[in-house]
């Protein structure tokens, strides 16, 4: 007997997440790969790990819907789609049922999404064309101190003393760091000063609501960049299980309800 | 679903006729540049183009040029010229386009208009700072490279009422330009002819307030990119009655459909005020984004700029300096708020866009809170999106198709 299944594929510029939820919308199933540079054949594979985990074949899936910039690239497995801001309202609203700014901080952009209390979206912000506060700026900062992605978030931790960046330009951010090496900084004062300034950009974006919660790879990765924001703000602020997956989970919400 | 489907604009039928007087305009241009016949003046798009006109000359618009830079996707090649010359890259887009077309000896109208091999050489430049400074700036480097004159009027900024002394400053400097404008046109101010001049200008701008006014209709018969295109003769042929016939063939047309219920976007299902610049080179894609998602850009400032109600032929210097200066780019942010309100509630408007242009502050309205403040007065929603006139470089069209559909998705959620 067929499971009923629904399915969200979201594949962002940096990484394609697909959630797997069945009939009573109970998340069975997810993966995530490094999008890379054919968006079908990730997404395919991601929907095949996801599947495998659900115990469950193509054949299982009543609707998929697709988000993120290859949301167009799907169409083996769906010809509807949302964007990611309408995905990450619903996926956000479905763990966290109140008024809640949802700030996520994805590979590309960053975007800040505010909902009422019945879940309607009153306005949304994206970044500008402009690296600064993505994850991509996190990936450009690694290359420049010569670490891991993945060392960052306990480097962060370790900080005594962090450095400031001051410049909202990726470009002249990496000079700073270079400034900082050349004067003996500790690496991971520096990273705490990189995270610190993610923040701040993202911050700068738009007001908040009172419950804020925090989506997207960077947050489910760097978990003390959750804490920083919170610091920041002045009040906690809340993920829910699995932050990557939260456009995905919207999106297969989105197939339950039979909308794309 | 906001997704983009595959609705396309209605074509309107009186275009053919608009190619044909604007062709005509270009090669009447042309023949007073080669010829000599005729004196040209270049002039800045909101600058004393009646004026101009009643003393003989034959008028050529720069901006105009620039935006044909833009719509043709020529200018991004054109910047750098200008950029390396010492025009920043952050300035507007229009001159570093327009300079840096001519410093390659480029134009579009040698490609659109055969026989046509470069933009008409000035005998003077007139320009009117209303809309900003880049226009005198624009106009100063043509000066020197050309050595013609360059003459204009400096205007007041941020205006929130249009009072007699303002009004007076603005008169007084243009009837200041007259004896240049003599000496170099070899005619003295003909008092009459001005009047008549400013009478066909008053005409033609009422057409053209009651062309764009269809689309107060529901669906509306008209949409902003076709208004980009068809204000093209209330900028250039003003206070001519080529463009007086042509509105009302426009006219006529556009409330043809109105009567007949015809959608300039077929199922019009939202409707959407611009607010500021086009993006020129990506007029068409915009223009099938929206009306790919049933939605129906209808009104903006941009094209309004263009009506001018108090032209009067019984004062028109004084009724010059006063249409110039009730112009909305050079009004106080609370002038503004008040106006869009008011076009938001005309137009029965769903949702307002701001096009934030990169190179053009002066027509970026999104930077000094007024969304904020006016969706919190109207309750209707805005979107702010990144681009620029003319520098494609300043443009994403990923983020911009992502932030209309998403905008489009919430905008279905609150109806």
């Amino acid at each position: 007997m067929s499971k009923q299944l629904f399915v969200g594929l979201d594949i962002g510029a940096s990484r394609t997440k697909v959630a797997v939820l069945d009939r009573v919308g109970a998340l069975i199933g997810h993966a995530v790969r490094k999008s890379g540079v054919d968006f079908t054949a990730t997404a395919s594979a991601c929907l095949d790990d996801s599947l495998a985990m659900a115990g469950a074949t193509r054949a299982d899936i009543v609707r998929a819907v697709s988000t993120g910039y290859g949301r167009a690239n799907v169409s083996f497995v769906t010809e509807e789609s949302r964007t990611e801001i309408g995905c990450l309202a619903k996926g956000g609203y479905h763990f966290f049922p109140e008024a809640i700014s949802i700030i996520d901080i994805g590979g590309q952009d960053n975007k800040i999404v505010k909902l009422d209390s019945g879940g309607r979206r009153s306005s949304f912000k994206m970044n500008r064309k402009c690296a600064a506060g993505t994850g991509a700026f996190l990936e450009e900062m690694a290359g420049r101190l010569d670490l891991p992605l993945e060392q960052m978030n306990d480097l962060a931790r370790q900080s005594g003393d962090m450095v400031k960046l001051g410049s909202y330009c990726t470009v002249f951010s990496a000079t700073e760091v270079l400034e900082s090496i050349r004067h003996g900084r500790k690496i991971s004062d520096i990273v705490k000063g990189i995270f610190h300034s993610v923040v701040k950009r993202v911050l700068e974006m738009d007001s908040l609501t009172e419950r804020v919660v925090m989506t997207g790879g960077v947050a489910a990765n760097n978990p003390y960049i959750v804490e920083m924001a919170a610091e920041m703000i002045g009040r906690p602020v809340v993920t829910p299980e699995f932050p990557q997956l939260a456009g995905a989970i919207g999106a297969a919400l989105y197939a339950m309800d039979g909308k794309g | 679903m906001a997704e983009e489907g595959t609705t396309v604009r209605k074509k309107i039928q009186a275009t053919d006729r608009m190619n044909r007087i604007m062709a005509d305009y270009f090669y009447g241009l042309n023949e007073a540049a080669t010829s000599g016949k005729k004196k040209i003046a270049w002039c800045t798009s909101v600058g004393p183009a009646e004026l101009l006109r009643a003393m003989g000359f034959d008028v050529y618009f720069p901006e105009n040029h620039a935006a044909l830079l833009g719509a043709t996707r020529l200018s991004t090649d054109m910047i750098p010229e200008a950029n390396a010359i010492g025009y920043s890259p952050d300035i507007c887009s229009y001159l570093t386009s327009d300079i840096g077309a001519y410093l390659k000896g480029v134009t579009p109208l040698a490609k659109a208009y055969q026989g046509i091999n470069s933009i008409p050489r000035p005998d003077v430049l007139v320009f009117n700072t209303n809309q900003c400074r880049d226009v005198q700036d624009w106009l100063a480097w043509y000066a020197r490279e050309l050595k013609v004159p360059c003459i204009g009027i400096t205007s007041p900024k941020s205006i929130n009422d249009v009072t007699n002394p303002l009004i007076d400053d603005v008169a007084r400097q243009m009837e200041a330009l007259i004896p240049t404008l003599a000496a170099i046109s070899g005619a003295r101010l003909d008092m009459d002819r001005l009047q008549e001049t400013v009478a066909l200008s008053r005409e033609c701008t009422e057409l053209w307030r009651q062309v764009l006014e269809t689309a107060t209709a529901s669906p509306a018969p008209l949409t902003f990119f076709d208004g980009t295109i068809h204000m093209g003769p209330a900028v250039v042929l003003r206070g001519t009655q080529e463009a007086i016939d042509y509105y009302k063939l426009l006219l006529a047309e556009l409330e043809q459909r109105v009567t007949e219920g015809v959608a300039a976007v077929e199922g019009e299902s939202l409707r959407i005020y611009w607010e500021g610049m086009p993006v020129w080179g990506r007029l068409r894609q915009h223009s099938e984004l929206f009306a790919g998602l049933r939605t129906n850009v209808l009104a903006s400032t941009y094209c309004s700029s263009w009506i001018f109600p108090s032209f009067d032929a019984k004062e028109p210097i004084r009724s010059m300096a006063k249409a110039y200066l009730e112009l909305f780019i050079v009004r106080s942010d609370a002038y503004k708020e008040t106006y869009l309100r008011e076009m938001l509630q005309k137009f029965r408007i769903d949702g307002i866009i701001y096009h934030d242009a990169k190179t053009c502050p002066c027509n970026s309205n999104s930077r000094y809170g007024l969304p904020k403040r006016l969706e919190a007065a109207t309750g209707i929603p805005s979107l702010v999106i990144s681009g620029d006139l003319n520098d494609l470089r300043c443009v994403s069209d990923e983020q911009t198709r992502t932030n209309v559909e998403a905008f489009i998705e919430q905008l279905e959620e609150g109806k």
